[in-house]
């Protein structure tokens, strides 16, 4: 009986969170890992080093690939005995425990935080901005659909070998599958990787401009770190859904993370809280976002901030 | 064009919440407000009713038999609606309700259903992929963008690093993102036309739908939060609080 894996292929390799599930997987049985991308065989070979088995291997080319890659895998898990499939929070990763639970009757815990797997599985999680911790029994035979939170599970290279590879022919979903991607376009922001970054400065509505950015890209600059945002500056357009720290958007621990303007909103919160050292800058002292910071500034963040560049800028 | 918009009833994210002891589900109060999200599909909804003489039926599951939420929408414009209260729907998992809210669309007839990314209070985020599966349509989802011509809906979905451009025939669920577009205010016209507009109800036994009960939450704890630190006022020299602290991590 293996535990299974969804991973999804982004920029010709799998991505860093379906490396933490297969490691997952691995940690606790056989894993098999159903793979959708243009695959090749380095993409395997880094599936296999951190434990995978065997590896399904979906190319849906220019077809939105929930719909075939739901069948694909739905056809996959009948024949078996599988009581576990694990996915993270990618988009497509989503969209495809969606349609397979529902193709299945297969029931979905989301927003994991870990899971077991005994006679039946278990998964906790938190609600309420991580103040609580919910433990969830699935109590339906079959296979449950775990969706987990990214970097809950460390990936770790075992320096397992080459997986065996199925190639899985793209299924016809008819009308489900006429869904088609047309262009592809990256909205790249510049300096380190957000998700990879040991320093976070990250803006929210306090900004009160979207130009006021370039503030903080200079204090990330200066600090050798990464720029990111909350859903408010994302949905006002000031900054791309990439920038997205949160509930819906990246999940970020690095050594420090400095909020400037920014609430602390519980869906913003769970997406930082695991940062070691929180700076925040935040006019209202009652924002929630000083009952988790270090250090708390309640001040006007034109004036802080500002300061602070030129302090850095001095040192150098 | 016939468009579906599906609105969750939640309890006002403005006031806390509880769990009910025996069965850890959320005691939901009896005025329920419309997820702060679906006021954006409702708002999409409007928008592509508008550019082809269509019109909008929202499709709500919210055991409690509240209507608060429901009128909300309905003020902002939509024309009908239909709710499935059912005592026996409580503490519905996501596939129950993607199953319910299917049932109640495929009975209308639909051209487009819209949903929202996920609920403020469910953060599921899976409904709107399951009912896309029982309905036989592509799922568009994480749309942040969106039009629809000659049968054919065309979305800007959001991507970990920048978007797609993602086009299909209709009929299909489109998911829309909080940032997809300004959700309107409703009138003064607007909500007293509310209060006439219809709204069906109905049960799961009516939809053929049997709510199975997949999931059981065995344990509630809190967390031990993290403790916060120190709160200085600026003074105009605050900055140096936090070199000094950016020092004491070492990463100056
Ligand atoms: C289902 C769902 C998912 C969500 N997912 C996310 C997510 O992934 N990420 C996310 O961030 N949010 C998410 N949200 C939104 C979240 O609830 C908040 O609305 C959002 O985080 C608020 O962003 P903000 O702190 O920038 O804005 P606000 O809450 O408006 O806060 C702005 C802050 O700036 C301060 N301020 C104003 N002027 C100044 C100044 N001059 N100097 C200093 N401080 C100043 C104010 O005091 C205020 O505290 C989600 C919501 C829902 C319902
Ligand atoms: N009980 C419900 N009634 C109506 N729509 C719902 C309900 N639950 C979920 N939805 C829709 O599905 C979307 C995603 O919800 P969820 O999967 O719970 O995060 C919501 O934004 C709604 O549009």
């Amino acid at each position: 009986m293996a535990i299974w894996v969804f991973a999804e292929e982004i920029d010709g390799a799998p991505t860093p969170g379906s490396l933490e599930l297969v490691s997952k997987a691995n940690s606790m049985g056989d894993t098999a890992v159903f793979y959708v991308g243009a695959g090749s065989p380095e993409a395997f070979a880094v599936l296999g080093a951190h434990g995978a088995g065997t590896v399904y291997h979906l190319d849906t080319g220019d077809v939105l690939p929930a719909a075939p890659a739901a069948r694909a895998l739905g056809e996959l898990l009948e024949g078996s005995d599988t009581k576990l499939v694990l996915f993270g929070m990618g988009n497509t990763d989503r969209d495809v425990a969606g349609r397979l639970s529902a193709r299945l009757g297969a029931p979905v815990v989301a927003n994991g935080l870990d899971v077991s797997l005994q006679d039946t599985v278990t998964v906790t999680s938190e609600i309420l901005g991580g103040s609580l911790s919910v433990t969830t029994q699935v109590v339906l035979d079959g296979p449950a659909l775990v969706i987990t939170r990214p970097k809950v599970f460390v990936s770790e290279d075992t320096g397992g070998g080459s997986p065996e590879v199925h190639t899985v022919a793209l299924p016809d979903t008819g009308r489900s599958g006429g869904a088609t991607i047309t262009e592809r376009h990256v909205e790249a922001s510049e300096g380190p990787d957000l998700e990879a970054a040991q320093i976070v400065v990250s803006g929210g509505r306090g900004l009160g401009a979207p130009d006021k950015f370039a503030m903080l890209d200079e204090l990330a600059g200066l600090l050798g770190g990464a720029v990111g945002g909350t859903r408010a500056v994302v949905d006002a357009g000031w900054v791309p859904y990439s920038y997205q720290i949160g509930q819906t958007g990246k999940t970020v621990k690095p050594s420090v993370y400095i909020a400037a303007g920014i609430s602390g909103a519980m869906q913003h919160i769970v997406g930082m809280k695991g940062s070691s050292t929180i700076i925040a800058i935040n006019k209202d002292p009652d924002a929630p976002i000083f009952a988790l910071a270090d250090l708390g500034v309640v001040g006007d963040l034109h004036k802080v901030v500002p300061q602070l560049i030129e302090a850095l800028k001095s040192r150098s | 064009m016939n468009i579906a918009v599906c609105v969750k009833q939640i309890p006002d994210p403005a006031t806390p919440y509880e769990l009910d002891g025996e069965n850890h589900w959320v005691v939901r109060p009896n005025d329920q407000v419309l997820d702060d999200t679906d006021r954006v599909g409702v708002e999409v909804g409007l928008q592509l009713a508008e550019a082809t003489e269509g019109t909008v039926t929202l499709f709500s599951m919210s055991p409690s038999g509240s209507l608060q939420g429901i009128r909300q929408a309905l003020a902002m414009g939509a024309d009908k609606a239909v709710l499935v209260d059912d005592e026996d729907l409580k503490g519905s998992d996501a596939l129950t309700t993607a199953r319910i809210l299917s049932a109640a669309v495929q009975r209308e007839g639909f051209d487009l259903v819209i949903t929202g990314t996920e609920s403020t209070d469910g953060y599921s985020g899976v409904v709107p992929q399951m009912m896309s599966e029982l309905l036989d349509v592509p799922c568009l989802s994480f749309a942040r963008g969106f039009s629809v011509a000659d049968d054919t809906v065309t979305i800007e979905r959001q991507t970990a690093s920048g978007y797609e451009t993602v086009t299909s025939p209709l009929p299909a669920v489109v998911a829309v993102t909080a940032g997809a577009v300004e959700p309107r205010y409703p009138t003064f016209k607007g909500i007293m036309q509310a209060k006439s507009k219809p709204v069906d109800t109905a049960t799961a036994a009516d939809l053929g739908v049997e709510p199975v009960v997949t999931q059981a939450v065995i344990a509630v704890e809190p967390v031990a939060s993290r403790a916060a630190g120190e709160l200085v006022e600026d003074d105009g020299e605050a900055y140096l609080k936090i070199v000094e602290l950016l020092e004491e991590v070492k990463v100056i």
